[in-house]
């Protein structure tokens, strides 16, 4: 049932070509990084196995943001919030692993407690020295945040710009928080100086590469589940509270728990992308709550084009990839160049790279189609017609909508 | 007045908003099986009336039961669409990134949770119903275009589709007919008329040409309360009837 879904069209066959470069990724570019020598023309050099690596991250949360933002009309402008969180949650794990060889030498304090004059463990990191319960709370606490704030917003039925302002308030509140030293998390120097995952090196090539793979993977997975969620009947029942919230509620529906599930599984997908960075980049601080950087994900999305799977992906690897060079060649203007890229996607790309690419494809087969002689066409299964609404079904058109 | 043998039963409902009274000592009965016009000039209080019926809207006083039985001011919107009654808006609002097709699955009666709704498989039963629906609405060649695509009349059509899906016990439809052809709002009545038979109806319209093809109990709303009733001869014959229509 499942692999015939998955080429009954177009779109479907799309992911399907996603899932298998991100899983042929995962594997050759490690092997190109590690067993060939560094002369050799098809060596890909650590630095970029790390930078990559790290795009791929942003692409998972992007991804995250697009079930929300692009499936169901609700614009978190705080996803950045769940992506620190498992960041955390992680970074909390590779602190304890680091054991006596800190600065202080001390075999269960963290060297920022020690520095603090703290004498016992905190309650909450209790358990972070082993593997699973990191990687429970990667996913329960970003999660459970989203359970709890969506909750109370949904069911007091805040929508559109309002819920916006919130999601924001809510990432400024924890960076203020995680800003203080009391609350244990390291004040604003974060956590750092990260020595062993489960017990290899984090600076190894080989551990970078295992981590590029895992994100690769976690990447192809996330699409995976995206697809399978939106090509539900919970997946089309997003999309119609997206278009028109009031009709669902008055067909027996609920919108607040159809948001509610959907925030949920996002914010548990921006903290897994989060739990991949933070190996790879090597440390997590408060500033990761940044609402600049929640907003910095919602222009890979617009700019990949939201309402579609790939598209956010696309979106991430691009903006990001040119933030790279930008930063390189000119630092000092990339904000105005981000800024404009927005404005610019807004006016001239509304739905964003690949929407705007199937927008033309199917302008041009229906413009080649309306060029042929009616009786040389096929039969009337593909008249341009239907074959505009096709495509502008797997587009993700009629144009997104944002919630009331 | 008894409430039993009664579909919807309304006495004394008043509803402010900033001290505007929108209703106002509104009492209406309609009994099961019944199709009830209500026409009534702009600022008269119908679509507030179906707001306060259909859980959007919390009366001010007054006692609001479905079915005899069920006091409609204790439940929501979702609640009160799942107890069996169904709404058409005065816009009509259908899923346009859907297809006929989804937009009425979406609808179809059956459990309204998310887990069941994420791993769901659509059955013969599913099928069977939703292409007697089609049938009834007259779109079955329409099954695979999108809402967005529809023209403004076949969207009407459709709404009313997905309230069939429901089963409702009771549908409530607000203006029909607004924007349709001639042609579009014969096919209508003729519609409404079908419907009827197996369901209580209330349908709000100006178009006092479709409410005389109706040819059903009319009345009259003005200024949040019942000013006429009986049929559309008889109302349209009313003295302050005509004087709220026309002016003073």
């Amino acid at each position: 049932m499942i692999t015939r879904r998955f080429f009954a069209n177009g779109a479907d066959r799309r992911i399907f070509i996603t899932i298998g470069l991100l899983l042929g990724v995962a594997v050759l570019v490690p092997i190109l990084n590690i067993a060939l020598p560094p002369d050799s023309a098809f060596h890909v050099p650590s630095y970029m196995v790390a930078l990559v690596g790290k795009y791929l991250c942003f692409a998972l949360l992007a991804l995250a943001l697009d079930l929300v933002w692009g499936y169901c009309g609700i614009l978190s402008l705080g996803h950045g919030a769940f992506f620190a969180l498992g960041g955390y949650a992680m970074g909390m794990y590779l602190m304890r692993q680091i054991g006596d060889r800190g600065v202080y030498g001390n075999p269960i304090l963290p060297d920022f407690m020690v520095f603090l004059n703290w004498k016992e463990l905190p309650w909450f990191w209790y358990g972070f020295d082993q593997f699973w319960f990191a990687v429970i709370m990667v996913m329960l606490v970003p999660g459970l945040l989203a359970f709890i704030f969506g909750w109370f917003a949904f069911r007091s039925r805040v929508t559109g710009v309002y819920l916006s302002i919130i999601t924001q308030a809510m990432t400024y509140a924890l960076l203020l928080a995680f800003f203080r030293n009391d609350m244990g998390f390291g004040g604003n120097n974060g956590l750092t100086d990260f020595k062993d995952i489960l017990g290899f090196n984090v600076q190894a090539n080989t551990t970078r590469s295992a981590i590029f793979a895992a994100s690769a993977v976690a990447l192809a997975l996330g699409v995976f589940i995206t697809w399978a969620i939106i090509n539900s009947k919970y997946g089309k029942l997003l999309i119609a509270v997206r278009d028109a919230e009031s009709r669902t509620r008055f067909i027996g529906w609920r919108p607040e728990n159809v948001k509610l599930f959907a925030f949920t599984v996002s914010a548990v997908m921006a903290g897994i992308a989060g739990a991949l960075y933070v190996p790879q980049v090597g440390i997590i601080n408060p500033g990761e709550f940044a609402p600049a950087n929640s907003i910095e994900v919602v222009i890979w999305t617009a700019v990949g084009g939201r309402g579609t799977i790939v598209g956010p992906i696309v979106g991430a690897l691009l903006v990001n990839a040119g933030k790279s060079w930008f930063t390189g060649v000119l630092p000092e203007y990339w904000l105005f160049a981000l800024g404009g890229l927005f404005i610019a996607t807004t006016l001239f790309l509304p739905r964003g790279v690949i929407g705007m690419w199937d927008h033309w494809m199917a302008t041009y087969r229906e413009r080649k189609a309306a060029a042929l002689p009616p009786s040389a066409g096929t039969p009337a299964a593909t008249t341009p017609q239907q074959r505009e609404w096709q495509a502008s079904a797997t587009g993700g058109a009629p144009e997104p909508q944002p919630a009331e | 007045m008894s409430k039993s043998g009664t579909i919807l039963y309304l006495d004394g409902v008043s509803v402010s908003f900033d001290g505007f009274r929108a209703i106002n000592n509104l009492s209406l009965v309609l009994d099961r099986g019944e199709m009830r016009a209500i026409i009534g000039p702009n600022g008269a209080g119908k679509t507030t009336m179906m707001d306060i019926v259909t859980g959007k809207t919390k009366p001010d006083s007054g006692e609001v039961y479905f079915n005899g039985e069920i006091d409609l001011t204790r439940h929501d919107e979702a609640d009160i669409a799942m107890m069996g009654i169904g709404r058409k808006f005065q816009k009509p609002t259908v899923f346009e990134s859907h297809t006929v097709e989804d937009n009425l699955m979406l609808s179809l009666k059956g459990p309204r949770s998310i887990f069941p709704a994420l791993f769901h498989r659509k059955t013969a039963d599913e099928v069977r119903r939703i292409d007697d629906i089609l049938g009834i609405i007259r779109l079955g060649d329409k099954r695979h275009m999108l809402g967005a695509n529809l023209s403004h009349g076949q969207k009407q059509w459709l709404e009313i589709g997905m309230l069939l899906a429901q089963d409702p016990k009771l549908l409530l439809v607000d203006e029909p007919v607004a924007g349709m052809t001639d042609a579009e709002t014969e096919e209508t009545a003729r519609l409404l008329k079908d419907i009827a038979k197996t369901h209580s109806v209330i349908v709000v319209e100006h178009d006092m040409h479709f409410v005389r093809e109706l040819g059903v109990k009319v009345t009259c709303l003005h200024e949040g309360s019942v000013l006429s009733e009986g049929t559309l001869d008889f109302v349209s014959a009313d003295d302050r009837v005509v004087e709220v229509y026309l002016g003073r």
